[in-house]
């Protein structure tokens, strides 16, 4: 899923500082679950704004709504009709979402309430952590199922490097080293041959926005941009 | 003066300036660099030397630009953002300053999927503005992009490029602020052959005050033949070859098109000598190095003044 964090609430206020009239987007989807920007988080960013903006004498008009997913424009249908009644929006959605909003809604300013931190795992609740950065060409078949490209802090085909220590990574003790990891876990399945080749660089496909349409579908797709 | 560069001089004595520029080789070949210089000595104020232009791999600008000081030639070292994170940058800036070079273009940099290695990965940490700017504090405050004090900042003539073409049109002059508020000294244009939207936009730059801060150097480059100006004009991005450039070159016999090539850049140079904002002229004679002396006489930029 795509993990969010909460940006600072004094950042979120000045963001929306000069509006008198927000409506608050939630996400139901990924941020929900990473507890950053669902229901839940809309309505306690939504009461925080308004004490803190009562407390200014600046009072505030807070709507909350909260769609499945901003990454899909169907859901946004519900928002006809309302967002006319407001000055700016406030999403809670990832960075796709928010530029998902922001093109449905293109007369209003819309703000981002989370910053998007990455493509992660649900550890424990509350306890997320990066596995994917999303390359464009996965490795994970050669590499035991951990990413060297996420998990390494230097991206390395060909690790772990000279800097590895006791099994960590140099930049943090707490950071296991991914190529150790890798080491480890291919020995392990008899898979070391898998390693033992020079790595050549990388092709890095995530250099410039892409687009993915899945075979069967170029037809539709091409039909939907000739209207 | 900002900096040890003849170039700056030469501006700031209000000499018209002529600057040229150099393409390092796809190789080792010293000699090609020397070559090429020989032919720009005593013709240009001083000489860009590309930094891997258009995305191919060639000789590093700053080893190029060495090369060109032992030419007698005052490098304009070109540096893209593309290639290298704020730490290569400004160690390469302290070496480049270190051995004698004085000016520097700041470049955000063709993307890579153009050149020769489609895969890489760019590396755009900063972009040319924040190079800029991150280039002048290390000149006029001595401090690195951190913060952290410098033994000995490098005093660099500092440079930028404006396309004064690519769309929005209205945005691009206060882009050119932005570009002066971060650092730039003096400007190099994209190649001009639309005049029209020029003098629109030096007009622009002009009221707003912006030509008093910044010296412009006006970019040229000679068409060689109808084949490159429709290439110009259909296949690079951000350049506006209006269909009269092609009706000229098309009017004359076939071996008079380089010439007529020539003349027009010629008739620019003419008209920019006289317009208000103009401080100079940029000649990006593109595998044409050679042709430079020609050009330089045709156009009435010789003797060039020593400073």
């Amino acid at each position: 899923m795509i993990v969010a964090e909460r940006k600072p609430f004094k950042e979120i206020k000045a963001l929306v500082t000069p509006y008198r009239k927000v409506l608050t987007v939630g996400c139901g989807t990924c941020v929900a679950v990473c507890l950053a920007g669902g229901e839940k988080e809309v309505n306690v960013l939504n009461a925080e704004l308004k004490i803190s903006r009562k407390l200014d004498g600046e009072p505030i008009e807070l709507g909350a709504h909260t769609v499945e997913r901003q990454c899909d424009m169907e859901f946004f249908e519900e928002l006809n009709g309302i967002v006319d009644q407001y000055d700016a929006l406030l999403s809670m959605a990832c960075g796709a979402g928010i530029q998902f909003l922001a093109e449905r809604f293109p007369e209003k300013p819309v703000f981002p309430a989370v910053d998007t931190s990455f493509i992660g795992v649900n550890r424990d609740v509350g306890w997320y952590e990066e596995k994917c950065r999303a390359c464009g060409s996965c490795v994970l078949g050669l590499t035991a199922g951990i990413c060297p490209v996420t998990m390494c802090a230097k991206s390395l085909f060909n690790g772990p490097c000279g800097g590895t220590n006791n099994k960590s990574c140099e930049i943090n003790v707490n950071q296991p080293c991914a190529w150790y990891r890798i080491y480890e876990r291919l020995a392990r399945q008899g898979r070391l041959d898998n390693i033992m080749e020079i790595y050549p660089p990388n092709d890095w496909r995530n250099q410039a926005p892409r687009a993915v349409i899945q075979p069967g579908y170029e037809e539709r797709i091409q039909a939907f941009k000739n209207e | 003066m900002k900096s040890e560069s003849t170039l700056e001089k030469i501006l700031a004595a209000g000499h018209f300036a002529f600057t040229g520029e150099l393409g390092p080789p796809r190789g080792s070949n010293v000699g090609k660099v020397h070559e090429k210089a020989k032919h720009l000595a005593g013709c240009v104020d001083a000489v860009n030397i590309t930094d891997n232009q258009t995305a191919v791999v060639r000789m590093s600008s700053w080893a190029a630009s060495l090369i060109a000081i032992q030419e007698s030639l005052e490098p304009n070292y070109q540096m893209t953002c593309r290639d290298r994170n704020r730490l290569a940058m400004q160690s390469d800036i302290l070496g480049a300053y270190g051995l004698g070079i004085h000016n520097i273009l700041c470049l955000s940099g063709d993307h890579q999927q153009f050149g020769d290695h489609p895969q890489a990965k760019g590396v755009f940490d900063v972009d040319s503005i924040q190079l800029l700017a991150m280039v002048k504090a290390m000149r006029d405050e001595g401090k690195f992009q951190s913060g952290i004090e410098i033994d000995e900042p490098p005093r660099l003539f500092i440079g930028a490029a404006a396309n004064p073409f690519a769309e929005p049109f209205e945005w691009r002059v206060y882009r050119l602020a932005k570009k002066i508020k971060a650092g730039a000294d003096f400007i190099q244009t994209q190649c001009i052959y639309n005049m029209t939207k020029m003098r629109e936009w030096i007009k622009r730059a002009n009221d707003m005050g912006l030509t008093e801060q910044v010296y412009i150097l006006a970019g040229i480059t000679p068409m060689k033949s109808i084949g490159m100006a429709r290439y110009m004009q259909t296949q690079v991005p951000g350049m506006d070859v209006p269909e009269e450039i092609i009706k000229r070159l098309k009017g004359v016999d076939r071996k008079k098109v380089a010439d007529e090539g020539i003349r027009i850049a010629c008739e620019q140079i003419e008209e920019f000598k006289e317009m208000k904002g103009v401080a100079g002229v940029h000649l990006m004679a593109i595998e044409w190095e050679h042709k430079v002396p020609e050009i330089a006489e045709r156009a009435g930029m010789l003797p060039r003044p020593k400073l």
